[in-house]
């Protein structure tokens, strides 16, 4: 027996009558998109992964055109067609590289967001029309009938798919404040979720027997309708963790649809994709000491706020200037800079990186110390500080900065709060009670950056480190702040 | 392929996955998510399909509107994740 036919032999059966060389090719897209994300492994061999996954998307989409070329009803080659194919790549690729080129970095979230719905609406209207044209997906019996398998596979494909995309709009709409971030609770919404979701589940095992027009359009309707539900009662707090669970529900939406076309590179890709997403909700979960479900049902990040501010106490506090700042940390051995989303919203970044230069000119050694949910996606933060050319070895993650603190001279906290506040460590009632946080109080000294004294963080809660002996409060605008440091450490003469 | 076959990879290429991510520095977690984002969209497989078959006109369209969705995607996840990893930068020492 030769090779061509042992390999046709054992691709037989289910999906497409595959050319084994494409199935070949599909896995070498596959391999190259575990490469892809293997390379992320490290700054230095993250560029050449995303070249691996470049020549992954190429392979894939070149052996589908080569074995899938549109055909007429006579079967030639169908040449309008093929320009139609092109035209719509073209179009959706001119799209696409000037939302990459002009995005800003702050709007990172809400660009992949974005992009998570298209995957989403991409995945519906590839189930729609694998429905109306089983034949041309090599999934319909002899009768025209559509095998049993690929309709469950075909279900959950369009269920998953309509589910992203309606999910991720509300999540690009509150992100990019066309909603507001707080929750909006319907009264006796869990019930509504749950009904609508047997519902689902149960329409789509329904779909075995009955493949009727009306049993997929009504499961695609009530999937778009679950996924608005589920995301609007969560509050804007919690976005990075839905940002990833979407993520992750693209993926499995892809390897649904893979498993109706019997395609390795979509089942792979689709295994990848939804394991990545599941692991960063579970990171950013972790990093608020939150459960997956409590942030599913959503309400957090409500009108919780200061509720007790009239009995609040007026405890003292150490007001600065930006001399004084400038002064302490020149005199400094080691200063770890701590920043949180308010820098960003305040365009400090550069101002910051000013600072930090002209420390590290005296001599300083300057280092960044990142909570996981400094930004409003995981590793946000760590972007926004390199687009401001802040070098990456300087900046380190919570677990491997926190011993650091108690050996350093300052500690600068600007736009950040509830990530540093010791209350997580020892108050019990407090509601951020158990997320792990920046322990700069250990530092010799504390600077902190904020616009006022009243304001209280995401969690609504006072932070103690205001009032210690050795915080200095430096009130201000962020960007205003580190460029008045910058000028007074410029100023200082050396 | 029979469904076992096709089962048994997305079971190995979920261990892969959740071995991979993990070793994903927490540094380069935009990026990642900006990258799965752009191979998600290799659901453009589907679309190019559907839209490469003669026999509904509807299926048809659905397909094209599928590939160009996906080439947003596709275009734009890798450009950006080009564009953001290019700005992560050593000390120069």
């Amino acid at each position: 027996m030769d090779i061509q036919s042992i390999l046709s032999a054992a691709t037989g059966g289910h999906g497409l009558a595959v050319n084994p060389w494409a199935s070949v090719a599909y896995l070498i897209a596959g391999v190259l998109f575990i490469l892809a994300l293997r390379g992320l492994s490290s700054p230095a061999t993250a560029q050449s992964g995303n070249r691996f996954g470049m020549a992954g998307m190429t392979i894939a989409v070149v052996t589908t055109l080569l074995t899938h070329a549109p055909v007429t009803v006579d079967g030639a080659l169908d040449t309008i067609g093929l320009v139609e194919i092109l035209v719509a790549i073209g179009i959706g690729a001119v799209i696409g590289i000037v939302m990459a080129r002009r995005i800003a970095m702050t709007a990172m979230p809400q660009l992949v967001a974005a992009f998570h719905s298209l995957v989403g609406l991409a995945a519906v209207a590839v189930a729609a029309a694998a429905y109306l044209n089983p034949q041309a997906f090599g999934i319909a019996d002899a009768a025209g009938q559509i095998c049993t398998v690929s309709r469950i596979e075909m279900g959950l494909g369009i269920a998953i798919g309509a589910i992203t995309f309606s999910g991720s709009v509300i999540a690009f709409l509150k992100l990019n404040g066309n909603m507001s971030g707080s929750p909006i609770m319907l009264p006796g919404r869990h019930v509504i979720n749950l009904a609508t979701l047997a519902a689902i589940i149960g329409l789509v095992a329904y779909f075995t027997f009955d493949q009727s027009p009306w049993v997929f359009w009504t499961v695609t309707g009530l999937s778009f309708a679950i996924g608005f539900l589920l995301i609007i009662p969560i509050g804007g707090a919690d976005m990075p963790v839905v940002v990833s669970m979407l993520n992750s529900y693209s993926g499995w939406a892809a390897a649904a649809m893979g498993f109706t076309l019997g395609n390795t590179a979509m089942i792979i890709t689709g295994a990848l994709v939804g394991s990545s997403g599941a692991i960063l909700s579970y990171i950013m979960c972790r990093a608020m000491n939150r459960s997956f479900i409590s942030v599913i049902a959503g309400g957090f990040g409500a009108d919780a706020g200061p509720s007790d501010g009239g009995s609040k106490e007026q405890r003292p506090w150490k007001p600065g200037s930006a001399e004084d700042a400038a002064f302490l940390m020149s005199q400094a051995d080691t200063v770890i800079i701590v920043p949180g989303y308010g820098m960003a919203v305040a365009q400090a970044q550069h101002a910051l990186r000013e600072m930090a230069d002209q420390l590290k000119k005296e001599g300083v050694t300057v280092k960044y110390a990142i909570h996981p949910v400094a930004g409003r996606m995981p590793g946000h933060m760590n972007v926004l500080l390199a687009e401001a050319n802040v070098p990456y070895d300087e900046v380190f993650e919570l677990e491997d900065i926190n011993g650091e603190f108690a050996q350093a001279d300052v500690a600068f906290v600007i736009g950040a709060n509830d990530v540093t506040n010791p209350s997580a460590k020892t108050d019990k009632t407090s509601p951020i009670y158990g997320m792990p946080v920046l322990d700069v109080e250990k530092a010799k000294t504390v600077l902190f950056v904020k616009r006022s004294m009243g304001g209280v963080g995401y969690a609504g809660v006072d932070n103690d480190v205001f009032y210690m002996d050795q915080t200095m409060m430096l009130l201000g605008d962020a960007k205003k702040m580190a460029d008045d440091i910058v000028k007074a450490l410029s100023g200082s003469g050396h | 392929m029979d469904f076992i076959a096709i089962f048994s990879i997305f079971v190995l290429a979920c261990f892969v996955g959740y071995f991979v991510v993990w070793s994903v520095t927490p540094a380069l977690h935009t990026p990642l998510m900006s990258v799965t984002n752009a191979i998600s969209s290799v659901i453009i497989v589907g679309a190019l399909i559907a839209s490469a078959a003669a026999g509904s006109a509807s299926s048809k369209w659905l397909g094209l509107a599928a590939v160009a969705m996906a080439s947003i995607n596709i275009f734009g996840g890798f450009a950006v994740t080009a564009r953001m990893l290019a700005m992560y930068k050593k000390k120069e020492r």
